[in-house]
């Protein structure tokens, strides 16, 4: 039957009966019976709001209701189609951000969220292109490069290779044509930075990649973006067409000789794709797969001419760079580590999203400062970062500072700048499965140790999560590990076991509890939890026999009930909906 | 582009522009259209905006966009700066509080407190 309106009254069970009653006698009175359907959920909200109803199909919701209110709302709103305003729930406002950080600092992102992307005079307006005037009127192609050494800029793709040493081999590569390369296939689960840049800011990266095409005496450049990022293609493709427009990228640049232009590539989905090597592939219409170094790309790269190939964010750091000069960018940051990154911070902290910090600021003002703390103060347990090939930093490097060499001491990557926060509530093992999963999807097959022993990895991580682990499954994953890091070409390989191994390190205890005690710490792995109802608290209400998905509860009603562990699938909802909390897990 | 005066030129322009009265402008509405607005709502946002606007007869007010400010979870974002006074940034503007927001802050002149993300 289809009927024009439903119900869900959720609420405590006396109260919510009281008024699921009121309701359907007024119902009845009213003559809608055929018409409106009631239903009973749980928890409608995280917060207790009394008894609550939302009303479809415009979702009205409403919260402490009385049996009278529930009479009243027949009436008004299911009858007459007006919504009784008095007892509708507003949303809190939204909460006020303390003072921002005074640890964020914006280079890079400086004018986004600040200007409109699809207008290049509002980029003018923040002095957009003055640094590719002042490199073609006032620079020779060294004194750009020299002005990058002295900025101490490296890559900030992950790697961290000093900038202007790239830019020094590509310059001094024989070889004609020249080829520039933007990589914009962000790829890493959770990071985002790079398409807020090409969002937000477009014309930043395209000054930095006429700049350096300048420096290496290249004319043509590719931006090379992936395909799920559509709104970075269109307003790129729109900045590139403004940019010709006023004569900033084709021929002639600024009556100097100099001619530049750009033209979008759409990555495919692949995730190795972001590998230089793999990229340059892609770009030529090949499949993507990384292939040996040397010859570097410097020296024969994009159709086997010398190219040069750099990140989003690299770029975007160049114009300003030039504009305020090296040393302005070498004050920040650490000894070996320059200038700001952008790091997307997610997980279980309070304020996710992107930030901009010099480098050199700790985990802890990273999580803490920056991004408010763990999520409704639970314990911190580590942070993920550089992505799917990055490592976890566990509670003892909290006041570690965030630099390329520091991340790899402790077995981490600075990588794009993911930063996934973890709490005490999340399991390591799991964790670990879960990356390895993905990048066993996303090895391209090339090198037999990636391909096989990633799938023999995430094959013994599936069984330790299963319940299923053995006496040697650690020792297993090492070995995989290690030979897996020696014997792939690109960083998908040499990075893949990263996320174990480090985890193996940090946390090889909850890897033997898995094993050996057949019990998730953090009681996340399903397999390894129990629900068990607790007979002298069950009043035998029968709510969770009647709720479980499986039946796999029996009992009869007054007496207590018992969970079948063979049956049961763990979802959980059983202790949802106990109105004793007889029903527990562990 | 042939020389740096001739983007020095272009700069000028655009910094007169940005200046309301330099429009003829009483007020600027931004709305952030970055991918995480977007998912958010933000392309109803701004439709709504423009149509309460247009309900209103408002002419004046220049309805611009811009990308992520990097509070994705507070998204759809919308700024609003009336006259000379400083920028205001509100947070989960969804279509159904556009007509408010309009009504007391481009219309009355004052911000609407409770949704405003502060700092």
């Amino acid at each position: 039957m289809a009927f024009r309106a439903h119900v869900i009254i959720s609420g405590a069970p006396e109260q919510a009966q009281g008024v699921k009653t009121a309701l359907l006698e007024q119902i009845d009175t009213l003559g809608l019976n055929e018409e409106v359907e009631i239903r009973e959920a749980t928890d409608l909200t995280i917060a207790s709001q009394g008894v609550e109803a939302i009303v479809y199909p415009d979702a009205t919701h409403y919260i402490d209701l009385t049996p009278e209110d529930a009479a009243l709302i027949a009436e008004e709103h299911l009858y007459k189609g007006r919504p009784v305003e008095r007892l509708v729930y507003e949303e809190p406002g939204v909460e006020p951000l303390p003072e921002p950080s005074i640890k964020e600092v914006r280079v890079v992102l400086k004018n986004v969220g600040k200007i409109n992307p699809e207008d290049i005079d509002d980029y003018i307006a923040e002095d957009g292109y003055a640094a590719l005037g002042k490199a073609l009127t006032e620079m020779t192609p060294d004194d750009v490069i020299a002005e990058l050494k002295a900025s101490g800029l490296r890559g900030r793709g992950g790697a961290g290779f000093p900038t202007w040493l790239k830019w020094t081999f590509a310059r001094q590569a024989t070889g004609s044509p020249k080829y520039l390369v933007c990589n914009g296939d962000e790829g890493d689960p959770g990071a985002f930075m790079n398409r807020r840049v090409l969002e937000g800011d477009p014309h930043s990266v395209i000054e930095g990649m006429a700049i350096a095409a300048y420096a290496i005496g290249a004319s043509q450049g590719y931006f090379y973006v992936r395909a799920e990022y559509p709104i970075a293609i269109e307003t790129l493709r729109v900045a590139i067409e403004q940019a010709r427009t006023y004569g900033l990228l084709g021929e002639n640049i600024f009556d100097t000789g100099f001619s530049f232009d750009l033209e979008v590539r759409m990555g495919a989905g692949a995730f190795v794709c972001g590998e230089e090597t793999a990229l340059m592939q892609s770009i030529e219409g090949k499949r993507g797969q990384p292939r040996t170094r040397p010859p570097f790309p410097a020296v024969s790269g994009l159709w086997g001419k010398p190219t040069n190939i750099n990140n989003v964010e690299t770029y975007a750091n160049v114009p300003q760079i030039l504009l305020k000069g090296g040393e302005w960018f070498a004050s920040m940051g650490t000894e070996r580590s320059k200038g700001t990154k952008t790091f997307a911070i997610a997980g279980k902290v309070k304020r996710t999203g992107l930030i901009e910090v010099p480098l050199g600021i700790t985990v802890r003002e990273i999580i803490y400062d920056v991004g408010g703390g763990i999520l409704d103060d639970k314990a911190y347990k580590a942070v993920q970062t550089g992505g799917p090939m990055g490592g976890c930093i566990p509670e003892k490097y909290l006041d570690m500072p965030v630099d390329y060499e520091s991340l790899a001491s402790v077995g981490s990557i600075m990588g794009s700048g993911g930063f996934v926060v973890m709490d005490e509530d999340t399991c390591m093992v799991d964790i670990a499965r879960f990356f390895m999963e993905f990048v066993q999807e996303e090895s391209c097959g090339k090198c037999v140790p990636c391909r096989v022993g990633t799938r023999k990895m995430l094959d013994i991580l599936n069984r330790i999560c299963g319940g299923e682990g053995r006496p040697g499954d650690i020792e297993s994953l090492e070995v995989l590990g290690k030979y897996i890091k020696s014997g792939s070409l690109c960083g998908l390989g040499q990075g893949a076991p990263n996320p174990v191994l480090s985890t193996i390190e940090h946390f090889r205890d909850e890897y033997e509890a898995h094993i050996y005690d057949k019990k998730c710490p953090a009681q996340v792995c399903r397999a390894l939890i129990e629900y068990k109802v607790d007979p002298e608290t069950c009043i035998g209400c029968t709510r969770c026999a009647r709720n479980c998905p499986v039946d796999a509860i029996s009992g009869t009603p007054r007496e207590a009930h018992i969970i079948d562990p063979e049956i049961c699938i763990r979802c959980g909802i059983c202790e949802q909906v106990c109105p004793v909390n007889a029903i527990s897990h562990e | 582009m042939k020389s740096l005066e001739e983007l020095r030129q272009i700069k000028e322009r655009a910094l007169q522009r940005r200046k309301l009265s330099g429009e003829g402008s009483r007020a600027r509405v931004v709305v952030a259209m970055g991918t995480c607005g977007i998912a958010a709502g933000a392309r109803d946002t701004m439709s709504a905006i423009l149509k309460e606007l247009e309900q209103r007869d408002i002419a004046d007010v220049v309805v611009t966009q811009t990308g992520c400010l990097g509070l994705c979870e507070y998204e759809p974002i919308v700024q609003v700066q009336v006259g000379e006074q400083d920028m205001v940034t509100y947070g989960n503007i969804g279509p159904d509080r556009v007509a408010t927001l309009i009504e007391e802050h481009v219309v009355g002149g004052a911000p609407v407190e409770k949704w405003q993300l502060k700092g």
